[in-house]
């Protein structure tokens, strides 16, 4: 499968990138990175890349990893379909210290408009 | 990311204990929390999993008790609605850590009230909900805060009605925030 992971720097973020690179091994899956800019977390985009890139090498996969500028959320719906790819990943949520749930900005943005199907990782 | 609080005080409320007589004619006691752990799992393990928000409470007796060791702690406020000798309801307040030792950020406080179904409109979670916030306040606690499923009307007009406002509009959760002092 045509796999498109967005990563924007939060926790939940971090642990999508591990288990998605996880699952593109074991399935075969090609995988793109794209880094998106979190209004919520502070990593420097570029940091981000770098990370992606390590990780994808380090299991052996190719380093296909874009910086999408603007509005995170419209920016990945919109690559996805413009590339292509029949899936997007996103980190599935922070929990509050009360063990909520709490769904990011740009993941309920991607719930609600993008075409193709989407997972939350949690 | 930092909580906007309104200006005005909520309440201020009376700390427990309570006693009421619910819509339903049923004799309800609400005290604070004093090694009730079994029968705050007891109450979990009947909790109706239509009733469940955002991934809370968990299911299993072995979550539930995992889920509570992490929330009733000393550094935060437990306040239980009893009928019959048992907890019907809960309501708690949860120190939001800004740092992994636990000590920085104790000022902002997360809210969260469950009643069991049977238990529901019958007038104990406002009366639940003002005793914590009375104990809160008691306890010198500054500020609190939750989060709430967007289309989850009933509790959105509980909070209003207690003293909460709206802080953050995302668009499933809706945020709000209340000023005990």
């Amino acid at each position: 499968m045509n796999v498109l992971l967005g990563i924007g720097g939060s926790e939940d973020s971090f642990r999508a990138l591990d288990k998605t690179i996880d699952r593109a091994q074991e399935a075969g899956d090609s995988l793109t990175v794209a880094i998106l800019e979190n209004p919520d977390s502070d990593p420097d985009p570029d940091d981000l890349a770098e990370r992606a890139r390590t990780a994808l090498e380090d299991a052996g996969l190719t380093p296909d990893v874009h910086v999408l500028e603007g509005h995170a959320g419209s920016q990945l719906v919109d690559f996805a379909e413009r590339e292509g790819h029949e899936l997007i990943v996103l980190g599935g949520g922070e929990t509050s210290p009360l063990g909520k749930v709490q769904l990011g900005s740009i993941a309920e943005f991607v719930l609600l408009n993008a075409t193709v199907s989407v997972t939350l990782v949690r | 990311m930092s909580r906007i609080y309104p200006d005005e005080v909520a309440g201020p409320y009376d700390p427990p204990p309570r006693s009421l007589t619910d819509k339903a004619g049923r004799d309800i006691e609400i005290r604070r929390f004093e090694d009730d752990m079994e029968a705050l799992v007891s109450m979990y393990l009947d909790f109706d999993p239509e009733d469940r928000a955002q991934g809370i409470p968990p299911t299993t007796d072995e979550q539930i008790r995992e889920w509570l060791d992490t929330i009733v702690t000393e550094a935060g406020v437990n306040v239980i609605a009893w009928h019959d000798g048992d907890a019907v309801g809960h309501a708690t307040l949860v120190p939001d850590f800004d740092d992994n030792e636990g000590t920085e950020g104790l000022d902002e406080f997360e809210l969260a009230i469950f009643v069991l179904a049977e238990y529901q409109e019958s007038g104990i979670g406002s009366q639940l909900i003002t005793a914590l916030l009375g104990a809160g306040r008691a306890e010198e606690i500054d500020r609190v805060w939750l989060t709430v499923e967007r289309w989850n009307h009933a509790a959105v007009a509980l909070y209003e009605k207690v003293g909460f406002e709206p802080s953050e509009t995302g668009s499933f959760e809706l945020e709000m925030g209340a000023k005990l002092r």
